[in-house]
């Protein structure tokens, strides 16, 4: 790993090398910059000194993972129940407070590069590493019950949980593409294995593998497109290649435009835009329930992160080239996602779909290529993280064991089991649905004006319509939650469940119209719904959070400030 | 000052926990717990008055604001409090006069199997009143004026499985919402020509006489606002919903639907002020409305039997007096009448609830009589209201109908004729009341004998449109049981206590405000609200004041002796009690009959020809091609792994298509 940053880091310089070149002491480096031999040391200026401050978070989390693990190791095999959530919280908590520290500190460093150049140490990063430390601690309060429900629970999940989200903090941090690259693999590969991680449902089996197929694909994509931009522009560090556009036209922009593409495709499959969405629907379907609210919140959040890095930052001299891309990437995606989140009869589907939806207005604030739009950005995925978290974390209590129940007719007559519960559930639809006085609403307000302000009023017409087409979904679930069930009604079962049905071909679609839906619903299991603890403090916090960033401008001024100082 | 947050937060937590704690609070827990919440609102307003008393009168204006809800360019809209002597006044006597009814109700709704849910709706309307009448911007203060009429709705419905009471709520909510359009428009305007809600930038400058503004966007602002106050006041033309909303629980329409609620319309247009200084058209259609409402109101009054349809058009008929005051200019007698009307009108529901409840809810009159010798705290409590609502010197009506009759006579004679009428039916109305109620024959043994059909043709008689019988006969199966089971027995203390505070508060209350030893503490208190610049300052002289006084109580006295007369014995007196009265004066039935007739066919058409076909068709059109489209998509999303990757692979060779086109262009 040092070679390579070693290197990317001298061809950034620009070091001329037509031979091989003694730097200093100990320290050769090959023709092109492409080898170094030797030892660097602190009298050179290539010497690397590792400012430790600017990962903190990350190494907290991949230090704490291999703690988790050793502790496993001493434990008896069955260790008091809840130790490993809480001691991953903790973990994540630690983290969050020195990312927290790195905000305050990050003030004074604005766009400052740490480690020669790889990491990226500003408060947008910063911004993201709370987010993540966020959902991480969420996350694994929500996964404990659902574990030990499932007779899952052990070290790994939370260890696979934090490796992830230290990938997902190097997206974040990034300074450069092979960065970017790492963080993304190093996430993907955790999530991979938590998709399966439902050892006796072949669902999760099945959505492991799919997305482990589909992602290695993109990554293969996505890393074309960084030899390509690398070819064009001969680095690969964001700042480096916006200095060298700025400066000269390529050689060949066919390669850079290639290069471009290719990875807007790569991030546009992490964050699941149409069309590079389709593994989307059928992984959140199959992966343990909790995990589907942390691959929602935390791939999302870096996915977009590295986007924003790159197309604003990198290839910002490009904006007339991929600001089409992103527009139409936009429009599809919030069409595809309210359209399909309207024909699903599974809960878990139509959220894989909504989240599809949820990402177009997150491209709104990408295309939109202002400081405004950026920020709008960041805020929407900052108040996603809690909406979907709460939202997953409502669908697992709701589901029962084995995830028995994720049709819609489950959630029927929620507010009749549990009160407090569907009232959380409510307020977690109305924002994603963008109801005023939730964040949702100021999320989806902030993106559309950043796109008015560009003159996007077609992308801002068409947005707008999408959220009236998607309030359908959500607000048929906020009324099967107050309907009562029909007591003489009998449990009628319905074959398969919505499209796409693990390798089984075509299903009947389902009506639109409400009645025939309400019809053809299963009828909801009974009894009060108990909600672990944890659990309810995650929702509980999810919706305080929704009402307080919807009534206030708090959590915007907050993104605000991440971004001015970009 | 920041006991400021607690008059807004206190009614809030009531509201939440009696919300969340739901059923877990049981019957009388949950009243106390409501009554101490509005009580501590009550503190924290007497704190804040007297912080800003003990401050010169030229700086008694605080904003104090809780957090921006949304920056936008340069709207920005914070959702704050405003601390001035009328936002203070108003919330004196919300969570003063709302402290005693939510008291009251503890005794009024014993047993009722929804008993926590009602309290949870009576702080929440504190809460939303209290905010209406604080908010420092007018979007804020909509938010409160949504919020009271969400819990109008909720209470007059309360008893929801009558259908009677669900109707009314509709009604008042619809009648409702037609305001509310108007007040929409109102803040649509204002964004246009202000850019801003709120009141330190709209309306301060206008009153510091530092701008002016065009006379016909005065107007019309002012006009779409006094459409909003006219439906929450209950004045013409949409007062209809008022005395159907008498369906709610008696302590709902002492609170809401007498002393608190319907004065909103009145505070807006004092809010509204330095922009309606600027419109004399508006100030002319303001107080138009107020004398009309007054004298149509106190005409209907005469001859309804039921105890509280009486008290809620005598509402309406006062009401337009504040309206009438406002449109004179003279802002400071409106709220004067306001205050005093609170006290005494509260007074009277109370007392009226206490005979209802001593009868097992009873509310025709007409099957009452003698109740004096039963009620020893409620009937000399309902004998203060009477006077003072029939302005009988001392009591409070009189002081503060005389100043308005005063402000209406310098606008114009015409105005104070019909105000002067309506005193005079005024009391009449009411002489005709207590006659009724607490004279003449115990009516109410015989009346429980043959209840059902006797009861029931007299009610049909005399009850105005949309009244079904359920009304009379209470809710659920309390009324018919009681019946006949003992004498009519005084209320328990919850109950009387607070008629003694208000009946003490009906004799004395006018010393707030009266006209003479430099008593004048209202005026003095808002006058920094209504400087010169917002209202033009007239006097009418001395002598005028004593000529118009003496004409005025001349009337009350002669409507006073007719009813005293005409119905000592009397119970019915078909001469008096024309059925044009008791329909009053037929408008229900002309909307009703406007709208089943040629509306409903218009609407028939439109449901059947335009809705269906066109309409529809357009909504099932997107929803068929939603469906068809998710259809389409469907097939897509097979399933199988080698065609996800084939999408995205063709995903990928159209944007690297896209990105060849660019480069070779």
């Amino acid at each position: 790993m040092s070679i390579a940053l070693l290197a990317s880091n001298l061809v950034a310089a620009g070091t001329p090398a037509s031979t091989t070149t003694t730097v200093a002491k100990n320290c050769t480096v090959a023709p092109g910059g492409t080898k170094v031999v030797g030892l660097c040391t602190s009298a050179n200026s290539l010497h690397i000194s590792v400012a430790y401050r600017s990962i903190a978070p990350m190494l907290i989390l991949a230090i704490g993972a291999l703690v988790l693990l050793a502790v496993s190791a001493v434990l008896p095999k069955r260790p008091r129940v809840g130790l490993y959530p809480a001691l991953t919280s903790a973990i994540g908590g630690l983290a969050l407070l020195a990312a927290v520290l790195q905000w305050f500190d990050g003030a004074a460093k604005a766009g400052t590069v740490e480690i020669g150049g790889q990491i990226f140490y500003d408060r947008f990063s910063v911004l993201l590493l709370i987010l993540i430390s966020i959902a991480v601690i969420l996350s694994s309060l929500a996964s404990d019950g659902y574990l030990r429900r499932e007779g899952l629970d052990g070290v790994e999940a939370y260890v696979l949980m934090l490796m992830s989200a230290t990938g997902a903090m190097l997206m974040a941090e990034a300074g450069g593409l092979i960065m970017l690259f790492l963080g993304l693999e190093i996430m993907s590969i955790s999530l991979y294995v938590m998709a399966a991680f439902h050892r006796r449902r072949t669902q999760s089996g099945e959505a492991g593998l799919k997305y482990f197929i589909l992602g290695s694909f993109s990554s293969a994509l996505f890393l074309y497109g960084v030899a390509l931009v690398y070819g064009a522009t001969g680095s690969t560090q964001f700042t480096q290649i916006a200095s060298y556009l700025a400066g000269n036209v390529p050689a060949n922009t066919g390669v850079l435009l290639a290069g471009m593409a290719l990875l807007i495709v790569g991030l546009g499959f992490k964050v699941a835009a149409v069309p590079f969405h389709f593994w989307t629907p059928d992984v959140y379907q199959g992966s343990p329930t909790p995990f589907t609210g942390f691959m929602a919140a935390v791939a999302k959040a870096a996915g977009f992160a590295g986007l924003l890095r790159v197309l604003t930052q990198a290839l910002g001299t490009q904006q007339a080239d991929w600001k089409p891309i992103v527009w139409l990437l936009a429009v599809l995606t919030l069409g595809v996602g309210a359209v399909m989140a309207i024909a699903q009869k599974d809960l878990k589907r139509m959220l894989a779909y909504s989240s599809i939806s949820q990402a177009g207005y997150v491209l709104l604030g990408v295309q939109a290529a202002t400081t405004q739009g950026s920020s709008a950005a960041l805020f929407y995925l900052f108040t996603y993280t809690f909406i979907v978290i709460g939202t997953f974390a409502v669908v697992d209590v709701v589901q029962g064991k084995g995830e028995a129940r994720t049709d819609l007719g489950a959630i029927r007559g929620l507010a009749r089991r549990n009160p407090l519960l569907g009232a959380a559930m409510l307020v977690l639809l109305l924002a994603q649905a963008g109801v005023p006085f939730t964040s949702g609403f100021l999320a989806k307000f902030y993106v559309i004006q950043a796109s008015v302000d560009q003159g996007q009023y077609y992308l801002a017409v068409i947005a707008m319509l999408a959220a009236a087409v998607a309030a359908f979904f959500y607000l048929r679930v906020g009324l099967l939650i107050y309907q009562a069930p029909d007591e003489a009604e009998a449990p009628v079962s319905t074959p398969g469940g919505g499209d796409g049905v693990f390798l089984a071909g075509l299903e009947p679609v389902p009506s639109l119209d409400g009645n025939v839906a309400t019809a053809v619903l299963q009828a909801p299991p009974s009894g009060r719904i108990r909600v672990p603890g944890a659990t309810a403090l995650v929702i509980g916090v999810s919706v305080l959070f929704t009402i307080a960033a919807g009534v206030s401008s708090f959590a915007i001024d907050f993104a605000k400030a991440a971004y001015s100082l970009l | 000052m920041n006991a400021a947050y607690l008059i807004v937060a206190l009614p809030l937590a009531g509201a939440l926990i009696l919300l969340f704690g739901g059923r877990r609070i049981t019957d009388p827990v949950s009243g106390w717990l409501a009554t101490a919440m509005a009580a501590g609102s009550f503190v924290a307003t007497v704190v804040v008055w007297a912080t800003l008393l003990g401050r010169p009168s030229s700086s008694r204006s605080v904003d104090k604001t809780i957090f921006t809800w949304m920056p936008v360019g340069t709207l920005h809209v914070s959702f704050g409090l405003t601390l001035d002597p009328l936002s203070i006044l108003w919330s004196l006597f919300v969570t003063g006069v709302g402290t005693l009814i939510t008291m009251y109700s503890i005794g009024y709704m014993r047993g009722d199997p929804s008993f926590s849910r009602f309290f949870f709706y009576l702080n929440a309307f504190i809460f939303s009143m209290v905010i209406l009448v604080l908010a420092d911007n007018y979007l804020f203060s909509f938010l409160g004026w949504e919020g009271v009429g969400f819990c109008s709705y909720g209470l007059v419905g309360f008893w929801f499985d009558r259908d009677s009471a669900a109707v009314a709520a509709k009604k008042a909510f619809v009648t409702n919402r037609v305001g509310d359009f108007g007040f929409m428009v109102a803040l649509y305007l204002m964004f246009a020509h202000f850019g801003s809600f709120n009141y330190s930038v709209v309306l301060a400058p206008l009153a510091a006489g530092h701008a002016t503004i065009a006379t016909s966007t005065a107007t019309f602002i002012a006009v779409m606002l006094v459409l909003g106050a006219v439906a929450k006041s209950a004045q013409i033309p949409l007062y209809m919903w008022l005395p159907d909303a008498m369906e709610g629980p008696t302590p709902v329409s002492a609170l809401i639907h007498a002393a608190t609620m319907v004065t909103a319309g009145v505070y807006l247009i004092a809010r509204t002020a330095p922009i309606i200084h600027f419109s004399p058209d508006a100030q002319w259609i303001i107080a138009s409305i107020g004398a009309g409402t007054c004298f149509l109101a106190a005409t209907i009054a005469c001859v309804q039997d039921d105890i509280k349809r009486v008290l809620a058009y005598s509402t309406i008929s006062q009401i337009g007096y504040m309206f009438l005051a406002e449109g004179s200019g003279d802002y400071q007698a409106g709220i004067y009448h306001t205050v005093m009307h609170a006290f005494f009108k509260a007074l009277l529901f109370l007392a009226a609830g206490a005979v209802i409840h001593a009868l097992h809810d009873e509310q025709n009159m007409k099957r009452m009589g003698n109740l004096r010798k039963y009620l020893p705290i409620t009937f000399p409590a309902f004998i203060v209201g009477f006077l003072a609502l029939a302005a009988i010197p001392p009591f409070d009506g009189f002081w503060s109908k005389d100043e308005v009759l005063a402000a209406a006579w310098h606008k114009s004679p015409v105005l104070w004729a019909f105000g002067v009428a309506a005193a005079g039916l005024t009391a009449y109305y009411m002489s005709r009341q207590v006659r009724l109620v607490f004279w003449g024959k115990s009516r109410w043994e015989t009346a429980a004998a043959d209840h059902g059909a006797a009861g029931d043709t007299g009610h049909s008689a005399a009850g105005d449109t949309g009244h079904s019988v359920a009304g009379d006969t209470g809710h659920g199966s309390v009324g018919e049981s009681g019946h006949g089971s003992g004498a009519p027995h005084e209320a328990p203390w919850t109950m009387t206590v607070p008629l003694v505070i208000l009946a003490v508060a009906s004799t004395f209350g006018w010393l707030l405000n009266a006209d003479f030893g430099g008593l004048d503490f209202i005026n003095k208190w808002l006058a920094p609200i209504f400087p010169s610049t917002v209202a033009t300052p007239f006097t009418v002289s001395t002598d005028t004041k004593w000529v118009l006084g003496i004409v005025a109580t001349a009337f009350s006295l002669t409507g006073l002796a007719l009813g005293m007369g005409l119905w000592r014995k009397a119970v019915s007196r078909p001469a008096l009690e024309p059925a044009f009265l008791a329909h009053a004066w037929y408008i229900d039935e002309g909307i009703a009959a406007a709208v089943s007739g040629p509306l409903a066919r218009m609407a028939t058409r439109f449901s059947f020809v335009v809705d269906a076909t066109w309409v529809d068709g357009l909504v099932n059109g997107v929803a068929r091609s939603a469906a068809g489209a998710g259809r389409q998509l469907r097939r897509v999303q097979t399933g199988y792994v080698r065609n996800y990757a084939l999408a995205i692979g063709i995903g990928t060779v159209i944007v690297l298509f896209y990105v060849s086109v660019r480069a070779g262009s």
